[in-house]
């Protein structure tokens, strides 16, 4: 079966981003494909590669990133909720003349209409939020 | 096909579950997750609304989420089943559309 | 492309957060790939279409008017709950009139904004494809 997963939280705050990681982890070894993981609102948060959380923590990007690179999944950023709250790529910063980008390994930047996408082409579309 | 309801929120802070209860059509699966999982113990005041939602619902609680919140599994509201993660992805399978109330 | 049917349910209040904000902006992007929109307002989530609203003095965007647009857009599925009207002592006229020109009826301008109960709703949730919650 196909799955779209939403998630509209950014890491630590809430558990949303948990949630979703461990739904998405158990779909995936149960055999099921993920056609694409898109982060909406806060949600774009989990994509920065420059979050460092005490050692005895989980890393939210970097367990994201490991996750996509091993199933190969899509892990889409709302461009324009990137944008709004500063979680930009290499090309989105060189275009907005900002000195850096952020973006965690596996992380696309990518329009909404990924989104309604994921909805049209999976099974399952589940949200996961606050 | 029938709707999975996913509440996330404890019944004491905010009213996803009685919106979910109020919305959702007899026999439609309500799955209780993160903060939602609060309501599944006896003796609160939310337990009665609960042995209600029983009599039309079938209930689940994400296990994970209990134990990460201390809650004693002897206490919990008879007829509500636990399910782990592989349980979550199953449910969502069985039924074809889902409703997180946020 | 397929179509399918897309509902939106919205229970938060505009303004305190973004949600409400940033769903308007999936829904226009959902109506432009041609899938069957549906809008369900519940909870806090019916103060979106509140009328007068003015954001000037808070300083934030008024995406209060970007609603007026949804009837060109052919968002014409508008429902909103009775009970939560009635919860926060609102009825119909108490939104902004939101309105769509039916081309099965010579254009003629109709009433997007349909006040259902909640079993009514529980019936238009229940013949979804597909369903976001903000």
């Amino acid at each position: 079966m196909k799955f779209g997963i939403l998630i509209n939280e950014g890491p630590y705050t809430h558990q949303a981003s948990d949630s979703a990681y461990h739904f998405t982890e158990a779909a995936l070894r149960a055999g099921h494909e993920v056609v694409r993981v898109f982060f909406y609102h806060d949600g774009v948060n989990n994509g920065t590669r420059l979050s460092v959380p005490p050692q005895d923590d989980r890393n939210i990007s970097e367990r994201w990133s490991a996750l996509g690179q091993k199933y190969d999944l899509e892990l889409i950023l709302c461009v324009a909720a990137a944008q709004r709250r500063g979680l930009l790529d290499e090309d989105e910063a060189k275009r907005a003349g900002k000195d850096g980008s952020n973006m965690a390994p596996g992380f696309q930047i990518s329009g909404l209409g990924q989104l309604i996408d994921a909805g049209i082409q999976a099974d399952r579309l589940i949200v996961f939020g606050d | 096909m029938s709707v999975l309801h996913i509440v996330n929120k404890s019944p004491f802070d905010r009213n996803s579950l009685d919106s979910c209860l109020r919305l959702a059509k007899a026999d439609s699966p309500i799955l209780l997750i993160e903060d939602g999982i609060y309501a599944v113990q006896k003796n609160t005041a939310a337990a009665e609304r609960m042995q209600q939602a029983l009599s039309t619902h079938s209930v689940y609680a994400l296990r994970s989420d209990l134990q990460a919140r201390g809650i004693n599994p002897d206490n919990i509201i008879d007829g509500i089943s636990l399910v782990d993660y592989d349980g979550f992805v199953e449910l969502t399978t069985e039924h074809d559309k889902l409703q997180s109330w946020l | 492309m397929a179509s399918k049917k897309f509902l939106y349910v919205n229970r938060k209040a505009p303004h305190g957060s973004i949600y409400a904000q940033e769903s308007l902006e999936v829904v226009l992007i959902g109506a432009a790939f041609e899938q069957d929109v549906t809008l369900a307002f519940v909870d806090d989530g019916v103060y979106q279409l509140m009328q007068n609203q003015d954001t000037g003095g808070i300083g934030a965007k008024n995406f209060a008017p970007t609603f007026r647009a949804l009837g060109d857009y052919d968002v014409s599925q508008i429902y909103v709950e009775r009970e939560s009207l009635e919860m926060r002592g609102l009825s119909k006229e108490d939104l902004m009139p939101l309105t769509y020109e039916d081309e099965d009826d010579d254009w003629a301008e109709k009433d997007s904004i349909h006040v259902v109960s909640s079993d009514e709703l529980a019936d238009i949730i229940e013949q979804q494809d597909v369903i976001l919650n903000f």
